[in-house]
């Protein structure tokens, strides 16, 4: 998606960072303390002039950028829905104690039929209903139909006698397990979202066990293995090409360079429809082995992990290829040379003496096109089928299709993390100012 | 430079203007074969009689989309076709208008429309019926290796039957048929599934095919993995493969075995800021012969009325004519454990 | 490619192989972009080259795709959308961002590094994670499927590109230029436009560049964010990928690549003239 290219010479620092100020070094002589004062002011306003330079944009990137994030992470931690919908059942149920094995008293159950009756002729029992079946699977059909039945009965009546009324509809009102879910849904701030994302879950206890159902640990180990293998292959295929157009004629370089930036600025989704057409059962590649009588039967080659990788490899290349270069670039030629002057066998002294000193280039390509990978999300949803699927499918699949908003935050605030701590070791090992465009 | 900037700008404020829209509404339907119907007996009719613009919108179902925009109060759709599967759960949320079922006009042939419609068209008073459609499974006569499929156990079957199979990525329908493949009566499919060790089953019986199965997410994927070999046998939509056995002569079978069929119905999303133009495009959409019209799939109509407009060759192709063999999809189980199965559904699949 | 005279034919052989395999990976690079071009003229509406097209029977191209796009109302829908959301964002973000670059690249700005790492930080964030924040937070202000909300957006996330070239061009900046121009009694704006401007316009222009692209390729942001009535090319694109896949997709791709391919001639030719500004030729 984005296109970035790196310089990532440490060595010589190009961008703005390393700037020294002209004013330091020329005043040796003792100012006055009116000059000294003078002095001070301009650097205040100078200093006021570049925030007041900067301010739009912060203030913009934090309002547009940065508070979306925000809410997003507070949602995790933060649902209210059931709080909101049996507000007086959660606060005669805080007196409950759910360990004793009894449920509540009747005394709860009539506020809670009052409720119910309520959030039926509102048309809101079925978000009560979703909640909690999401904790107790079954409980959907339970509370909805009582509910429906509810609607029928006089307010009075169930204001007295709203228990007797439940276990009369459905006997399931007596089990405890039933309670102690609607208890724990209740509370507004939670961890939940973040145990579930992590395959865990709380026992009867309160304890944090396992999960009986384990998903997301795998996603990410999965995603984490997709995004190195994506590394190591742009890595190896990159290294060769940017060696080649390193030490090419400057024309040469310039013309094959082309054909690098190219696919670079082409869409992602050009790439992902072009690898679409060829690896389709019927598309170019399959039709050109059979033509060649390489293979007989198609091979099945899109929708599977193998497509993810291999789209997503060319896709990121040029991330690998142009830091690469430019690293290699600035890599005096003489020393290898030299190396194999005074009698280096060549493979050991481009092993010892020239890969070394483009390793700033490699970490750089790496450190990026890992980044972006992890968080891939296009490429393996149009192309990845079911096992080359990444966390971001399953994060949209939670915002898109199942409606479960907070797991889908509290996952991509997993994910976002892991990223911000790449991020900040980009920052410290290659410096974000560092980044240069085409 | 300059002047070419200048220029550039006002190209692209009065060209690329976003068009200024008048009195439009937008309506989601399911695309394909399908929505092409829609768009042909009741989009365009509407269209011109009423002068009024719709804009035609694809969505794959499921009630997320309708949920986000009512809660977030950004409503962007207006009339959507909802399978009657998520009706339930979306109308007792309150995603959903009540529609004015009694303002529904009187069939071509004078019936009213309470009686005119089947009872299960008009159930829930969030929707007026729309199509009854079903889910079934069919093959290729070209690349079919082992004989003719004729029941669900068939699909399963990949000794008789080698090749790939397609199914939709999601544990509806899929459930079910791996449940009757392994011997449970259609009677007591959802009994059995609503048990931990009725879903145990199903999942082992479709880890019998699960290296010969290919998914997809629409169902118009599902004909042309028929077509280009993707696979052997597909689940799909009875619509999209009659569409493409009619329109395109493709050599596809189906097989109605167990078929799980369900309705669709017109409803309007809660907030719609067009709501009087939405009722009216449903009151348009479900009278007599619109309703006929979508016999262009082999998707029934929901009112007895608009039979006299369906072609009597199409009538035996109709999900209508084969609801002995079929299962009823039961909105009821999808919504108590459509969310724990479909985790389950995932995690299986990652294995 | 020559070689010193001391090279043993070992060393030529490595060199040979080492052409070889780069010229092998510039055909990984190009061919899957190349390979779309003759496929988007198939008359067939197959994703591959039929018996005709290897045989060069003219009758096996057409011209029918590029028709379907014009006139298809959903395709120029699409179109005008991308150049509408990606020309106002663009403007945006050019603007925010060249006056954030001239800030953050004078020495005396404070927090500098801290600042610029969260500048920057849209471009690293995984887009499935901006769209899902900026959908809870947009919809709550009411911005979600509205025009305004996802050029907002798109600006939000073309903004690094812009800093980051336009900081590249401010490489080379003299601050004292700018100072002898307001002490020489220049207004502040007057110095932007005659002394800073002519500068860093070629970084400016490949920045405005970068967030076209990058709002002209996005595509999550619009799937969670926009309406029916804000499709975009790429948008266009991915539900036509999912659901009914057909070669309209490889001639839109097509023309998509003809984009490109002038957008890059653009910036090549802008860092030339910079380069050469900055060494002083012009």
């Amino acid at each position: 998606m984005s296109q970035i290219e790196l310089t990532a010479d440490q060595m010589v620092n190009t961008a703005g960072a390393g700037q020294v100020a002209p004013a330091q070094s020329s005043d040796q002589t003792i100012l006055t303390a009116a000059e000294a004062a003078q002095a001070r002011k301009n650097e205040r306003r100078r200093k006021t002039v570049a925030c007041l330079f900067v301010t739009p944009l912060l203030l913009f990137v934090l309002i547009a950028f940065i508070a979306p994030i925000g809410t997003m992470l507070y949602r995790s931690v933060y649902h209210p829905t059931v709080s909101q919908l049996i507000p007086d059942t959660l606060q005669s149920l805080s007196g409950w104690d759910d360990s004793t094995g009894i449920r509540p008293e009747d005394a709860v159950l009539n506020i809670f039929s009052l409720e119910l009756q309520r959030l039926a002729k509102e048309r809101k029992a079925g978000k009560l209903a979703e909640e909690i079946n999401r904790a107790r699977p079954g409980s959907s059909s339970l509370i909805k139909s009582t509910a429906r039945k509810l609607k029928k009965i006089d307010r009075n009546e169930l204001a007295t006698g709203g228990a007797d009324q439940l276990l009369a509809l459905k006997p399931q009102w007596q089990e405890v397990e039933l309670w102690r879910v609607i208890k724990r849904s209740g509370a507004p701030f939670t961890d939940k979202f973040y145990l579930t994302a992590l395959d865990l879950s709380r026992d009867k206890a309160g304890d944090i066990v396992p999960r009986d159902t384990r998903i997301y640990l795998q996603l990410y180990w999965k995603s984490l293995k997709i995004a190195l293998l994506i590394t190591v292959l742009t890595a190896i295929i990159g290294f060769p090409l940017s060696y080649y157009l390193a030490n090419a004629p400057a024309k040469t370089a310039n013309t094959l360079m082309v054909f690098v930036l190219l696919p670079f600025w082409t869409s992602l989704l050009v790439r992902t429809t072009s690898w679409i057409a060829l690896l389709q059962t019927n598309g170019v590649v399959n039709s050109f082995l059979q033509w060649t009588h390489i293979i007989t039967e198609p091979i099945e080659m899109l929708y599977t992990q193998f497509s993810t990788v291999i789209a997503m490899t060319h896709i990121l290349l040029p991330f690998m290829i142009l830091p690469l270069y430019s690293v290699m670039k600035g890599i005096d030629p003489s020393y290898f040379r030299a190396a194999l002057s005074l009698g280096a066998k060549p493979i050991p002294a481009f092993i010892r003496i020239y890969m070394p000193m483009t390793l700033p280039g490699i970490s750089a390509g790496a450190l990026l096109v890992f980044i972006i990978s992890i968080g891939y999300y296009i490429t393996p949803a149009l192309v990845g089928g079911t096992d080359g699927q990444m966390i971001s499918n399953i994060i949209a699949f939670h915002m898109q299709s199942s409606n479960n908003w907070e797991l889908a935050a509290a996952l991509g605030s997993l994910l976002l993390g892991l990223i911000m701590l790449l991020y900040w070791v980009y920052d410290r090992t290659v410096g974000v100012s560092n980044i240069k465009l085409g | 430079m300059k002047k070419l900037k200048k220029m550039g700008v006002a190209i692209a404020l009065s060209t690329l203007m976003a068009p200024a829209l008048a009195d439009q509404m937008t309506v989601v339907s399911f695309g394909g074969a399908y929505g092409a119907a829609q768009q042909k007996h009741m989009l365009d009719p509407f269209m011109k009689e009423t002068g009024h613009k719709i804009l035609f919108e694809n969505y794959s179902g499921g009630i997320a989309e309708i949920k986000a925009q009512v809660e977030s109060g950004n409503i962007l759709w207006d009339v959507v076709d909802v399978e009657v599967i998520d009706l339930e759960r979306a109308c007792s949320e309150g995603l959903l208008e009540v529609f004015p079922q009694d303002t529904l006009p009187a069939g071509d042939n004078g019936t009213a429309a309470k009686d005119d419609f089947g009872a299960e068209a008009l159930a829930n008073e969030c929707g007026v019926g729309n199509i009854i459609w079903t889910i079934l499974f069919s093959y290729n006569n070209e690349t079919i290796q082992g004989g003719k499929p004729s029941r669900v156990a068939d699909f399963f079957d990949t000794k008789t039957f080698p090749g790939k199979r397609a199914l939709r990525k999601r544990p509806q329908v899929n459930m079910e048929w791996a449940l009757i493949a392994d011997g449970v009566p259609v009677d007591q499919v959802y009994d059995k599934l609503a048990t931990e060790e009725g879903q145990k089953r199903a999942f082992a019986k479709l880890d019998t095919i699960k290296k010969d199965l290919v998914w997809f997410d629409s169902w118009s994927q599902a004909p042309q993995l028929l077509n280009d070999g993707g696979a052997v046998m597909v689940q799909s939509a009875n619509g999209r493969i009659f569409d493409a056995i009619q329109k395109d002569n493709k050599p596809f079978e189906m097989v109605w075995d167990a078929h799980v069929y369900d309705l669709d119905v017109w409803a309007i999303v809660k907030g719609s800021k067009k709501k009087a133009l939405a009722e009216e495009f449903i009151r348009f959409a479900t009278s007599s012969k619109p309703e006929a019209g979508m016999q262009d799939v082999a998707y029934g109509p929901t009112r007895q009325s608009s039979y006299a407009y369906v072609d009597k060759n199409v009538i035996p192709k109709l999900p209508s004519a084969h609801l002995d063999k079929g299962l009823k999809a039961s909105g009821e189980f999808w919504a108590d454990y459509g969310e724990s199965l479909g985790e389950k559904f995932n995690e299986w699949l990652l294995q | 490619m020559n070689f010193p005279k001391y090279f043993t034919i070992w060393q030529k052989l490595g060199m040979h192989s080492l052409r070889l395999t780069a010229w092998l990976v510039l055909v990984f690079l190009m061919l899957p972009i190349l390979v779309i071009i003759p496929l988007s003229f198939n008359a067939e509406p197959y994703f591959t080259f039929t018996q005709g097209m290897l045989a060069l029977d003219p009758d096996a191209y057409s011209l029918k795709w590029y028709e379907e796009i014009i006139n298809d109302d959903k395709w120029i829908l699409a179109i005008k959308n991308s150049f509408y959301i990606g020309l106002c964002a663009t403007v945006l973000a050019t603007v925010l961002g060249t006056l954030a670059a001239i800030g953050l690249s004078n020495p005396v700005m404070p927090l500098q590094r801290m600042i610029m790492a969260m500048l920057l930080s849209p471009m690293i964030v995984p887009l499935i994670i901006t769209a899902a924040g900026m959908y809870f937070f947009y919809t709550q202000l009411g911005l979600a499927g509205t025009y305004l909300g996802v050029i907002i957006a798109h600006a939000a996330l073309g903004t690094p590109f812009v800093i980051i070239t336009v900081n590249a061009a401010l490489s080379g900046f003299d601050y004292s230029l700018m100072r002898a121009s307001l002490g020489l009694g220049a207004t502040p704006i007057q110095t932007f436009f005659k002394v800073i401007m002519p500068l860093i316009r070629p970084g400016v222009i490949s920045g405005a560049l970068f967030a076209f692209v990058t709002s002209f390729d996005e595509v999550v942001v619009i799937l969670f964010m926009a309406g029916p009535e804000q499709r975009t090319i790429p948008r266009q694109m991915f539900s036509g990928l999912r659901e009914q896949i057909n070669p309209t997709i490889l001639a839109v791709a097509v023309l998509l690549v003809v984009i490109s391919a002038l957008m890059l001639m653009t910036i090549e030719y802008l860092r030339a003239r910079g380069e050469r500004i900055r060494s002083g030729e012009i």
